[in-house]
């Protein structure tokens, strides 16, 4: 193809995407929109099962009952979500195995928050109320992104986690309403998580890189700046209501503004867990390369399996 | 031995009875078997379906979009396919 | 308070406890994403029954203990699970042959005791048999692909098989508790599902190419509260919260 004729096909592909048309996999599309896209949701999809291992961490040791079914229904529907995710990844020509091998390899990252470790079950509530909070507010736009199949997983996962957030939050609220102890561990949990959780709505609108184009394509709707404005707006009062601080001692309501202003956030320590350098990191990977490896000899042998099978029914066929 | 990929599925589920079998997702398994249970418990865990299709991906012929135009287009001005394109007199309420 | 019952419902109960925790202590770390999610389906599976009958022993036992009281607040020796549920996981083909030969064994007792006399017991075995029926089918479906798999699977699996066989006879122990309430028509006669668990157990075995273990030698000790030495650790995991915060709500 010629470059005129490129730009010619370009141009008519962002006018279909500014029509709201939605792009399928087989539509020809910009070698940059695949890439953007290869990259975006194999990323959301590894920060899902990376995700299920902070609170997989606490499974075996949820308080009541009641609770460990809750929080192994949850990081089960993170498995889901990675996995729908993968599947509307594949369909850009990309495997599974391709995109764990980035994961492994530590080429492709996932959210940051997760190398941050569960040290006490309120972890499990501050993760679902401010962690899958802030998700979500990210998530939602993407129901209306372009990609057909990015889209149609974000609203699967979408209607799923809506009791993600509220399982956390209630976690939270028996704390705060309980023993002093346990209010106090509830405290402790929103101090750590709070920092993180406004870091996982990305670097400032100054610093991102990629805005300007993936609000074009959808992949975007609003910046990180007012991403993360909205998930402070909205979080603060739900910590009032449970009697817990947020740990910002600038942290004002602006009356002009309508919304509140926050201290500075302390991107260095962002940009030292992306780089890998977070209390996690290592582990993680470590859990997630070494359940792959371990799990290598039973995906060949189900292979294995299965070819032999296929072999006797064509046997008995003849 | 070298590793192969569990091969990719499309799996169809039928919410309840009375409804087509609708796209799902897709998913790995080994086999057609593994398949059946891996959609029961991927995309039926809130009570979603009541009957369940899965076909390896590969076994799908699709349209090339390209063709759009002479697959698709052609059908766009036969309206006499559609009942809107009779003229009825205005006495006759219901046909 | 009715004893009896009592125990009863503690010696069913315990062995889905006890494999519910094992099996979603694995979430997140098993060979497949896909596989992941079905073991975290068994786990959901066995705590939702383990709810039931903890909640009916606690209104049996009546002296104000709840549902976790009951699954986190004993001492190693008052839990009754059987040995095999509480086997590490050594491999996934551990994971697979525990659950089977449980699987197996479970899907025949609930399969009696929805004819209990015990109404509460009957229903809840009535609810459950249909999760067991889809396990068993799930983890004899693996047995088969790893015993009938590679060289390596059938190794490991038939490894699996061969420490685990020595848990299996237990299954079919009666308390005195389980003798009493069998005489009351409440409880399962677990010795008469001996014969025809082998053969069924056997023959998924032989599908999967397997041999049968030959040993006739045999553990118990569970039915009567005394453990392998696995048990307290993964008791020391499940009962963290409640040993380290004591008489708190959740």
């Amino acid at each position: 193809m010629s470059e005129e004729q490129i730009k010619n096909l370009e141009a008519q592909f962002e006018e279909r995407i500014a029509r709201d048309e939605k792009i399928e996999p087989k539509d020809w599309m910009p070698e940059k929109y695949r890439q953007t896209h290869i990259r975006q949701m194999s990323q959301h999809a590894h920060s899902e099962i990376v995700g299920m291992l902070p609170e997989g961490n606490w499974i075996t040791r949820a308080p009541s009952l009641r609770r460990k079914v809750a929080l192994l229904a949850k990081v089960q529907d993170e498995a889901g979500h990675g996995l729908y995710l993968y599947s509307a990844t594949e369909t850009l020509g990309v495997s599974r195995d391709e995109l764990y091998e980035q994961l492994h390899s530590g080429k492709a990252k996932y959210s940051s928050i997760f190398n941050y470790p569960t040290v006490t079950w309120a972890d499990m509530g501050a993760i679902g109320w401010l962690v899958d909070g802030a998700a979500i507010i990210n998530q939602v736009p993407l129901c209306s992104t372009s990609f057909g199949p990015y889209a149609r997983a974000m609203v699967r996962v979408c209607k799923e986690e809506s009791f993600h957030q509220r399982q956390g939050y209630e976690i939270m609220i028996k704390l705060a309403n309980g023993t002093p102890e346990q209010k106090a561990m509830a405290q402790d949990a929103l101090n750590r998580w709070w920092w993180p959780s406004l870091m996982m709505l990305g670097p400032t609108d100054a610093e991102s890189i990629h805005t300007e184009q993936s609000m074009k394509w959808k992949l975007k709707r609003k910046s990180n700046d007012e991403l993360r404005q909205q998930f402070i707006d909205q979080t603060v009062p739900q910590a009032d209501l449970i009697g817990l601080t947020i740990p910002d001692p600038d942290l004002k309501w602006n009356e002009e503004r309508q919304s509140y202003d926050f201290g500075d956030i302390n991107w260095d320590e962002f940009w030292q867990v992306v780089k890998g350098h977070g209390p996690c990191n290592k582990e993680r990977m470590k859990a997630r390369v070494g359940a792959w490896e371990r799990g290598e000899w039973v995906r060949d042998a189900a292979m294995a399996y299965a070819e032999k099978q296929q072999e006797r029914r064509e046997k008995q066929a003849v | 031995m070298a590793t192969k990929n569990w091969p990719l599925w499309e799996v169809f589920v039928r919410s309840k009875n009375g409804l087509e079998h609708r796209h799902f997702g897709s998913l790995h398994a080994a086999d057609a078997e593994m398949a059946l249970e891996n959609a029961r418990d991927v995309y039926t865990r809130r009570n979603e379906g009541v009957s369940i299709w899965v076909v390896e991906s590969k076994h799908i012929t699709a349209s090339n979009p390209e063709h759009n135009g002479e697959l698709f287009e052609p059908a766009q001005d036969k309206v006499y396919r559609h009942p809107t394109f009779y003229d009825l007199p205005d006495e006759v309420k219901h046909m | 308070m009715k004893e009896n019952l009592y125990k009863y419902i503690l010696g069913i109960a315990d062995n889905s406890l006890i494999l519910g925790q094992r099996m979603g202590a694995l979430t997140g770390h098993g060979p497949s994403l896909e596989t992941d999610i079905a073991c975290t389906n068994i786990s959901l599976d066995l705590f939702g029954q383990v709810r039931s009958y903890y909640q009916y022993a606690a209104k049996i036992a009546g002296d104000g203990r709840t549902e976790d009281d009951i699954a986190m607040l004993r001492k190693e020796r008052e839990y009754v699970n059987v040995l095999l549920v509480e086997q590490p996981d050594t491999d996934f083909a551990y994971t697979m042959a525990r659950q089977f030969l449980f699987d197996v064994y479970h899907f025949m007792f609930l399969t009696e005791l929805q004819k209990s006399k015990d109404l509460t017991l009957a229903a809840i075995a009535t609810k459950s048999i249909k999760e067991v029926s889809y396990h068993k089918r799930f983890s004899s479906d693996w047995i088969k692909r790893l015993g009938d798999g590679t060289e390596l699977s059938n190794q490991k699996m038939q490894n699996a098989i061969d420490n685990l066989w020595t848990y299996t006879d237990e299954l079919f122990h009666q308390t005195e508790a389980d003798k009493a309430m069998v005489k009351d028509g409440i409880g399962v006669d677990v010795t008469k599902l001996k014969e025809g668990y082998y053969k069924q157990v056997i023959e998924v075995l032989e599908e999967a190419t397997l041999n049968i273990p030959e040993s006739k030698y045999f553990q118990k000790g569970g039915k009567e509260g005394i453990h392998t030495e696995h048990m307290g650790y993964l008791l020391s995991d499940l009962q963290y919260m409640q040993r380290a915060y004591p008489n708190m709500e959740w």
